[in-house]
């Protein structure tokens, strides 16, 4: 079962932690909001991923459950 | 047309009785088999829709969204004046049929007539025989996103007319955490139909991939600029011959309202009414908006002006939207005044896609297909104002219509609305 990020774009406020925390899936637009795919999190990021979900100030970043790949 | 009238015209409700009280009504798979459509431009399966609510096992309720805030169109309006007991019909067929004990009615405070002629129908219609549901009026407010669907239950919720962000679709939680049911107005007043002629009957108009018939608003230089009922898949000309032809060249067409895209005016001659034909000019139908632009006007300044209208309807929620399209605008607005940086036209394809896909809603998502497929084909014109500024056409009347401003006490158009010519 593979997870994914998911951003509420209303509660986002542009912290950017998010960034810092996930280089790897999360850059920033020039107004410092988020850029982030939905494509499933490989197992090496997952704590990484997990992390920067748990730093956003407004909990707008959250993991959920990728849908199954048929 | 009075209660009377669209009893003798229609006849009388067709209740399609259930075959047990947890069997399916046969009402679904009759639009399933029909093929209808949502009309209110997502163009969602009606039939999926009724499913989803009618699974639930909790009491429902069915919202009939006639509030339709696209500014270019007024087929609901003229829909829910002229005919509002085939919509009410489709209201409580659509109840019967996902288990609904009430259908909320909600048209938009900017247009009057449509309000009181459903008012006057739910009336009319207290002296019939038992109906499944319960009706109730409710009106939503005059911003663009009001009639958005998650806007429109949060506002019938008491909330703000705003979208939510909500992981939960409102065939499980809408309007008072009830499963809810929202339809268009048209969707459902074809649903009336199909319930009463059968799939087969609908599918005699239009095309395998899109049946029916469709209520499509046309404005521009035509003699009788206004309401059509057209076959799916129809030649754009007939439309235009229906509309007394047109009075002055057309430079290009806009298919599909403010979050729709332009087609050169070369090609009309060729375009069918079909999203299957429209994709490959980058259009739909969507909600059935046609706005033909003459020859005479300026693109260039027209864009400007409806991007800089569009941006404002941003509620201002997602930081994409509400930073993004005031930005798309202010660049738009710099290149028609000749005012632009060194690679402006680049910068709104950056910014178009930048904000796509990054909402709550889908707005920053239309007002990028609009910005975007103008600077396509406008990019000749977009060019010569980049680099000579404002043109002669530029100060002319505008023509691609928008609600007037609200505290403009204005002559009574047709319900507020600023005139097409």
């Amino acid at each position: 079962m593979s997870q994914r990020l998911r951003l509420n774009p209303i509660a986002c406020e542009a912290h950017g932690m998010c960034a810092e925390l996930l280089p790897e899936r999360i850059t920033l637009d020039e107004w410092g909001y988020p850029l982030l795919d939905d494509e499933p999190l490989p197992r090496s990021l997952l704590d990484h991923a997990r992390r920067a979900a748990q730093a956003c100030p407004t909990l707008a970043l959250r993991l959920e459950r990728a849908p199954e790949t048929s | 047309m009075s209660l009377e009238d669209h009893l003798a015209v229609h006849g009388p409700l067709p209740l399609v009785p259930r075959r047990g009280r947890r069997a399916e009504s046969p009402l679904i798979g009759r639009v399933e088999r029909a093929g209808l459509r949502g009309r209110g431009g997502g163009g969602f399966p009606l039939a999926r829709k009724l499913r989803a609510v009618a699974r639930s096992r909790r009491r429902s309720v069915v919202v009939i969204n006639a509030a339709e805030r696209e500014p270019a169109s007024l087929k609901d309006k003229t829909l829910a004046s002229k005919l509002p007991h085939l919509l009410l019909d489709g209201g409580q067929l659509a109840a019967e049929a996902v288990g609904a004990d009430e259908v909320i009615v909600c048209t938009c405070d900017s247009a009057p007539a449509g309000a009181e002629s459903l008012a006057a129908a739910v009336e009319e219609r207290r002296q019939l025989a038992a109906e499944p549901a319960a009706m109730h009026l409710a009106s939503a407010p005059n911003d663009y996103l009001a009639g958005q669907e998650s806007a429109l239950v949060n506002h019938l919720n008491g909330g703000r007319a705003i979208p939510t962000f909500t992981p939960t679709m409102i065939f499980e939680q809408g309007v008072r955490r009830r499963p809810t049911l929202m339809s268009n107005a048209e969707t459902l007043a074809h649903l009336a139909l199909i319930a009463r002629h059968g799939s087969r009957w609908f599918r005699e108009l239009g095309t395998p991939a899109q049946p029916g018939s469709a209520l499509l608003t046309l404005w521009g230089p035509l003699e009788n600029p206004g309401v059509y009922e057209v076959e799916n898949g129809a030649p754009l000309t007939s439309l235009i011959d229906a509309a007394g032809g047109t009075t002055a060249p057309v430079r290009a067409a806009l298919v599909g309202g403010y979050a729709g895209a332009w087609i050169a005016g070369e090609f009309l001659h060729g375009v069918a009414l079909s999203d299957e034909h429209l994709a490959a000019h980058g259009a739909s139908l969507g909600a059935g908006v046609l706005v033909l632009l003459s020859d005479s006007a300026c693109p260039v300044a027209e864009t400007a002006r409806v991007t800089r209208w569009l941006a404002k309807q941003s509620a201002g929620q997602c930081g994409p939207c509400a930073n993004g399209l005031p930005a798309l605008a202010q660049t738009i607005a710099e290149l028609a005044a000749g005012s632009a940086q060194p690679q402006a036209a680049q910068r709104v394809e950056r910014l178009g896609s930048l904000v796509a896909g990054r909402g709550a809603c889908g707005h920053p998502d239309g007002t990028a297909t609009f910005a975007l497929s103008a600077l396509d084909e406008f990019a000749a014109e977009f060019a010569d104002h980049a680099r000579h500024g404002p043109c002669d056409a530029c100060t002319r009347p505008a023509e691609l219509p928008l609600p007037l401003p609200a505290r403009v006490p204005a002559a009574r158009g047709p319900a507020g609305y600023a005139s097409v010519r």
